[in-house]
């Protein structure tokens, strides 16, 4: 085939077009999710959780988490039968590896594991001036990165403290519900970490999804009520003395 | 008209105003990335983005789709509902590799990996077993004389 001078001027930029779309590539993660079918949270059963940091450690290699920084993060709280409204919290390293022993039997000891509550109506993605945080039509605050600016506004609107500046990136971070996975019908990497089936991932949206079923049966409650986030981490059991 | 009989530089001045909103115009079309606004004030692609980041925890149903012997033995036990990786660690590479032999996950180890959760402390649950390691086992590792995917010590469990 002989390709003369003219045909190669118009085929050379036609090809260019041509690569770039392939560098470019199309992200298709998942192609039989429907956006609009779900509405995610999670469980969180209190009395199940024994403080073993594995949801911390599999999330940090699920998401590349820098250290000394969390998506999810367990608090120890120790309510002492003197001062009960003052409880003592301890988090070494996020929990990661555990907590110290305790072998006194003082006051009440419980765990409490916390991550995004993917709020409703989140007062994060209400401060961001330029769009890049943003709850999906599926019910996930997410942060596009490509598009954040760190100014960090968003960190400090989250009344949970879920949010962090990423070290090397410099711009906002979060646990995203391990959206990767969950859209791939994967349960998130805490959930598929955790020994003891403390935490679920839920879907709402689903009729079927236990979740409707505990929610009915046990006294459940999210964090910060008064905030009017709309918050959908539900905790099973939870203690009045946590914030 | 008499109105516009010297409304000449109003004019000019309005045509400056339309001309700087034609290029605000153009450059918007530039600058402001074609998904925006697809869902909501946000760029609609970032959701397929985040959604195509790779996955490192492959699943308990993946790995269950060949270890059917280990199923078999952890069923009856008391480590029926731990999912494999919360142990193994994140194996979708060994999951997802062409041949899964070539990327062979390291065993863990069962002095440091058992205590994590059964090293006995006030904090934890009541029901939850717990053992102090160093009276238990004097430092043996667990799997001396537990058999880690069903760690029961009565039948079917033990070693």
């Amino acid at each position: 085939m002989k390709i003369s001078r003219r045909q190669m001027l118009i085929l050379l930029p036609a090809a260019a077009v041509a690569w770039e779309s392939v560098l470019a590539g199309t992200p298709e993660a998942s192609p039989n999710y429907a956006l609009t079918d779900h509405w995610w949270s999670m469980l969180i059963d209190i009395p199940k959780c024994i403080g073993c940091g594995n949801c911390v450690r599999a999330c940090q290699a699920e998401n590349d988490v820098p250290d000394g920084y969390f998506r999810t993060w367990v608090e120890r709280y120790h309510v002492s039968d003197e001062n009960m409204t003052n409880p003592q919290v301890i988090s070494p390293d996020g929990g990661k590896e555990g907590f110290p022993v305790v072998s006194g039997d003082e006051g009440k000891y419980f765990f409490v594991p916390k991550l995004c509550n993917h709020c409703a109506d989140s007062p994060c993605t209400q401060v961001c001036p330029v769009g890049a945080t943003f709850i999906s039509p599926d019910g996930v605050v997410l942060v596009d990165q490509t598009y954040c600016l760190g100014c960090a506004y968003c960190v400090q609107a989250c009344p949970y403290g879920c949010r962090f500046i990423h070290p090397v990136k410099k711009v906002a971070d979060k646990c995203t519900l391990c959206y990767h996975r969950i859209t791939k019908g994967l349960t998130t990497a805490c959930c598929e970490a955790c020994p003891t089936g403390a935490r679920q991932l839920a879907d709402l949206k689903n009729p079927k999804d236990p979740i409707h079923e505990f929610l009915k049966t046990h006294s459940v409650q999210i964090l910060k009520p008064q905030m009017a986030t709309g918050a959908k981490v539900f905790y099973n059991d939870l203690d009045g003395s946590v914030r | 008209m008499s109105v516009f009989k010297d409304a000449g530089h109003l004019f000019r001045f309005a045509g400056l105003f339309v001309f700087a909103f034609l290029v605000f115009l153009v450059v918007r079309n530039y600058v402001v990335p074609k998904s925006f606004g697809q869902y909501g004030h946000y760029r609609g692609a970032a959701i397929a983005e985040i959604a195509a980041r790779p996955v490192k925890y492959a699943g308990h149903e993946t790995c269950e789709s060949c270890h059917v012997d280990v199923v078999e033995v952890k069923k009856d036990g008391k480590h029926a509902h731990v999912n494999c990786e919360a142990c193994h660690g994140p194996q979708a590479r060994h999951a997802s590799a062409d041949d899964p032999s070539t990327v062979k996950p390291v065993l863990p180890d069962t002095t440091i990996l058992c205590v994590r959760c059964h090293t006995a402390s006030a904090a934890k649950p009541k029901g939850f077993p717990q053992v102090v390691p160093e009276d238990h086992s004097t430092g043996l590792p667990c799997d001396t004389c537990h058999k880690p995917h069903n760690p029961g010590m009565d039948a079917g469990g033990g070693k």
